[in-house]
């Protein structure tokens, strides 16, 4: 779960102490480079480059695999294509790029507080005062989007386990009703915990 | 003080509260009732969640009609179900979240978030994801939110409901020791039973409202 709600580790490394901002430019200043390579070796340099720059996160194998592991799937699948309709060396770069730039996202998120990404995106967003959007709510969506990934996984198990409980396993609608049901219950409590907590002032 | 005053609130065709009316000074109010009996829509009178259809309420001088936004500041809620309030990925910042909005200086977020964690429990937590905490300490977690924001009076819409029997005694042992005035729904008797002063309702009204041994034997009667 920690890959989907990319849950910050606490440390005290260089990159933790880096500003939000920096950390943000600095993924797209490296996505843009990942986009240029072009041969194989230097794919193997770059991945060298994340691998060091995982290292001195410290963050821990675990927490790194658990940002790729998502990927793992498509990252095949991507490099089946690849051979069959290019060619190997192509494979290898395709792929590497898209691990590579998943990596350095999810390092960014696994080394940046989730209240220091919303001052940042507040302050990137000040402008949209302009045209009467309020940039803290813009930012309060991205942490609640982040915060529902576990509470909607949780959800999904309650209700699958009664299903089975039901033996009604395989039925779509028998997922889906009370899923939606429950995220809609939940939307609801979670819009009046944000009332109560002052902020819709 | 609480203050209601011939409250009424109707909800579509029912109404659910049927004018209510009582002065709440006492520091520690319970309010037991069948479900349905209207309690969680008292108490979320209390902090401008839900408004009079008729009639008013009044929470420190201010009538929740007009100064809402003002009570909720002063007026801290507890949920039943703690995923619901929890807002932030992890523990501290969750904690933090709540005092964005007063714009303080950083250190002293960082005080007053060290300073709720460590009196409740939670200090070892405090960079841990919330969604990994147990029921006991996400409601735990839920309760620094609302202490953080130092409130002159809480509201708990049975705020022990999911919890097993040691995070409910931990729960009791935390409001016997809060400062501020509390009002607490509750089913469990025991949460209730050294309180200064129950309320008991049934369909939307106040059918007893004593000390604790007398309203609850008022509610088991009511129940049987």
């Amino acid at each position: 779960m920690n890959g989907l709600t990319g849950a910050y580790v606490p440390g005290g490394s260089p990159l933790h102490r880096l500003p939000a901002g920096a950390k943000l430019a600095g993924l797209a200043a490296c996505c843009t480079v990942l986009v240029l390579l072009r041969a194989p070796v230097s794919m193997a340099v770059a991945a060298l480059v994340v691998g060091v720059l995982f290292a001195v996160s410290g963050v821990g194998v675990a927490a790194a695999w658990a940002q790729v592991r998502p990927v793992r799937w498509f990252a095949v699948a991507l490099f089946a294509m690849q051979v069959v309709f290019a060619d190997l060396p192509s494979a290898i770069t395709s792929v590497s790029r898209v691990v590579l730039a998943v990596a350095l996202a999810g390092l960014v998120t696994l080394t940046t507080r989730t209240e220091a990404m919303m001052a940042f995106l507040e302050r990137c967003l000040s402008p949209a005062r302009w045209v009467g959007l309020d940039p803290f709510r813009l930012s309060l969506l991205l942490s609640l989007t982040i915060r529902s990934v576990p509470v909607m996984a949780d959800l999904a198990t309650r209700v699958r386990e009664a299903q089975r409980a039901r033996g009604v396993e395989w039925s779509v609608r028998a997922f889906a009703v009370p899923l939606v049901v429950s995220a809609l219950r939940h939307a609801d409590a979670l819009g009046e915990a944000l009332s109560a907590r002052g902020l819709d002032d | 003080m609480i203050e209601l005053d011939d409250v009424r609130v109707r909800l579509g065709q029912r109404e659910v509260l049927c004018g209510v009316t009582a002065r709440l000074p006492e520091r520690r109010i319970g309010v037991i009732g069948a479900n349905g009996s209207g309690k969680s829509t008292l108490a979320r009178l209390l902090n401008g969640l839900v408004l009079p259809t008729s009639g008013t309420v009044t929470v420190l001088g201010d009538d929740t009609r007009r100064h809402a936004a003002r009570i909720r500041r002063r007026v801290g809620f507890l949920f039943t179900d703690p995923d619901a309030q929890i807002v932030m990925p992890t523990v501290a910042e969750d904690v933090a979240f709540s005092l964005r909005r007063h714009k303080l200086p950083r250190e002293e977020v960082q005080r007053r978030v060290t300073d709720v964690l460590d009196r409740y429990g939670l200090a070892g937590h405090a960079d841990h994801p919330a969604h990994q905490l147990s029921g006991g300490q996400k409601q735990l977690l839920a309760l620094c939110s609302v202490l953080v924001l130092e409130p002159e009076i809480l509201v708990m819409d049975e705020p022990t409901t999911l919890l097993d029997l040691r995070h409910s005694r931990l729960v009791a042992d935390v409001l016997r020791e809060l400062p501020q005035q509390v009002v607490v729904i509750s089913h469990d008797l025991a949460l209730l039973a050294d309180f200064d002063r129950l309320l008991v309702m049934d369909e939307g009204r106040i059918v007893a409202d004593a000390p604790p041994p007398a309203a609850i034997g008022h509610y088991r009667k009511l129940m049987s």
